[in-house]
């Protein structure tokens, strides 16, 4: 569902993508790892076409990044970094507006508030506006922003960041719930996280693919936790 | 269509959830009205709204940057325009979405200046025409600097770099037309120049529109410095987005 081909970014001098390729299929969850500025924040937003590559492209769903980004985004759910959103509205009228954009109305649209609120457990803060909320709730909103229209392909970038271990849970179980027909790219800092619900495993590092496999072999292969893993790795070759 | 919709209606809401609409309608009115009773109104003793629409270009000199301002900047300074243009939303239909929006709320500010409509009514009988036409003078005039706050809006992250740049630029269009500025040009700078800067203001168009003559030249003036501008925002957003 997604086809990723020799993408390349650059912002000034600095090559932050360098030509990655995978591609990943309905029912998988793929987890992007890497250290600090290895390109996984850019891979992602080249994907939800926010940015733009200088070389290579991707498909999602079928609907190419460069000829036909709106499809692309129709069809995606995403999940930025720090989950950006507007301060000054309630939690209410961004979803709204969500659905605004989205074309979700009427009886439709009540369902699925219906549905998505309690599902990110933010029924409590629904009339606050996003600014006073804590980060936690920020990121469940962002969530639940994302899966609204009921994407088939779900990008999501540090999920689990500034969830408390309750919280990290109860996510981690809404993405495996998920997981049987849906394509999932997580990107993430918590290995656990990766064993827990990751089906197969990317290491980049300064823009390139290092290792692609799955968690389980990884350990094997190695033969150590997939901390000492990653470390392993991303320290040898960089 | 939906999407612009959607841009739209957020965009119009959130000057309304936040304190910006109150005080700039306030400020807005108050110095529309003071400016006009100071320079005369009751002196001239003629029912009409020469002075009110007089002083609008200064007005919105500033006051029209400080709504464009927070368009685009704002939302490349908090991230938000990551969740927006991950939406599937085109730029140009974002860019038309908060520019339409920011026009109608000036409309709003300008309607809300109905009571001096009333007063010139109460004390005289005034051309109603020339009222209308003023009206829609400043409707375009607003549309205008508008347009050109929305693309130094673009152009940075920091609120203060784009209201500055917009002041000056919006400035310069109305300074350029101003009979002071054209004198100076005219002695040293061809007669062909000075028409052209002439034809270049804001001040010319629109003192022309408010005079009652509706011409081609006037209302395409303004279209395409509208137009010109919103379509360089679209540009120059799609550049910098990310960045």
């Amino acid at each position: 569902m997604i086809e990723v081909r020799e993408l390349r970014r650059s912002f000034g001098p600095v090559l932050a993508v360098d030509g990655i390729s995978f591609s990943v299929e309905a029912g998988q969850v793929l987890g992007l790892l890497g250290p600090n500025g290895a390109g996984k924040t850019t891979a992602m937003r080249m994907l939800a076409c926010f940015v733009r590559p200088d070389s290579g492209t991707a498909t999602v769903c079928g609907y190419d990044i460069l000829k036909n980004p709106v499809e692309v985004r129709r069809s995606l759910g995403y999940l930025a970094e720090n989950s950006p959103a507007y301060g000054e509205m309630t939690v209410g009228g961004l979803l709204n507006f969500v659905c605004d954009a989205r074309s979700i109305n009427g009886k439709q649209r009540k369902s699925i508030l219906d549905r998505i609120v309690p599902m990110c457990s933010i029924d409590s803060v629904y009339h606050q506006t996003i600014e006073t909320l804590s980060k936690g709730y920020k990121r469940r909103v962002g969530l639940a922003q994302a899966l609204i229209h009921d994407p088939d392909v779900l990008i999501l970038d540090e999920p689990t960041d500034g969830l408390d271990p309750n919280q990290k849970y109860e996510v981690r179980k809404l993405i495996s719930n998920m997981a049987k027909d849906k394509c999932i790219v997580v990107s993430t800092h918590i290995l656990e996280e990766v064993e827990a619900i990751c089906s197969r495993t990317i290491i980049i590092s300064r823009g390139r693919v290092l290792v692609d496999s799955t968690p389980a072999k990884l350990k094997e292969q190695y033969n150590c936790s997939l901390d000492e893993v990653f470390r392993k790795i991303t320290t040898a070759k960089s | 269509m939906n999407s612009f919709w959607a841009v739209f209606k957020r965009e119009l809401k959130s000057y309304f959830t936040t304190p910006l609409a109150y005080v700039f309608l306030v400020i807005f009115l108050f110095f529309s009205a003071y400016l006009t009773f100071k320079q005369g109104f009751f002196e001239v003793r003629q029912a009409d709204m020469r002075a009110f629409f007089l002083n609008l270009p200064l007005l919105f000199v500033f006051m029209v940057p400080s709504t464009a301002m927070r368009l685009w900047a704002e939302e490349r300074k908090t991230g938000s325009i990551e969740l927006l243009l991950t939406l599937p939303i085109t730029i140009t239909q974002a860019v038309l979405g908060k520019f339409f929006a920011a026009w109608l709320f000036l409309t709003i500010a300008l309607a809300l200046t109905f009571p001096m409509v009333i007063t010139v009514c109460y004390l005289g009988d005034p051309d109603i025409g020339l009222i209308v036409t003023g009206y829609l003078g400043s409707f375009l005039m607003a549309g205008g600097f508008l347009a050109i706050g929305c693309f130094f809006s673009a152009i940075s992250k920091n609120q203060v770099i784009s209201f500055v740049l917009s002041v000056v630029v919006c400035a310069m269009l109305v300074f350029a037309g101003m009979p002071t500025t054209l004198n100076f040009v005219s002695t040293f700078l061809p007669a062909g120049f000075v028409s052209a800067i002439e034809n270049m203001s804001f001040q010319t168009h629109f003192e022309s529109i408010q005079k009652g003559v509706l011409e081609f030249k006037d209302i395409s003036y303004f279209v395409l410095l509208i137009v010109g501008w919103v379509a360089a925002c679209t540009i120059v957003l799609n550049e910098r987005k990310a960045s």
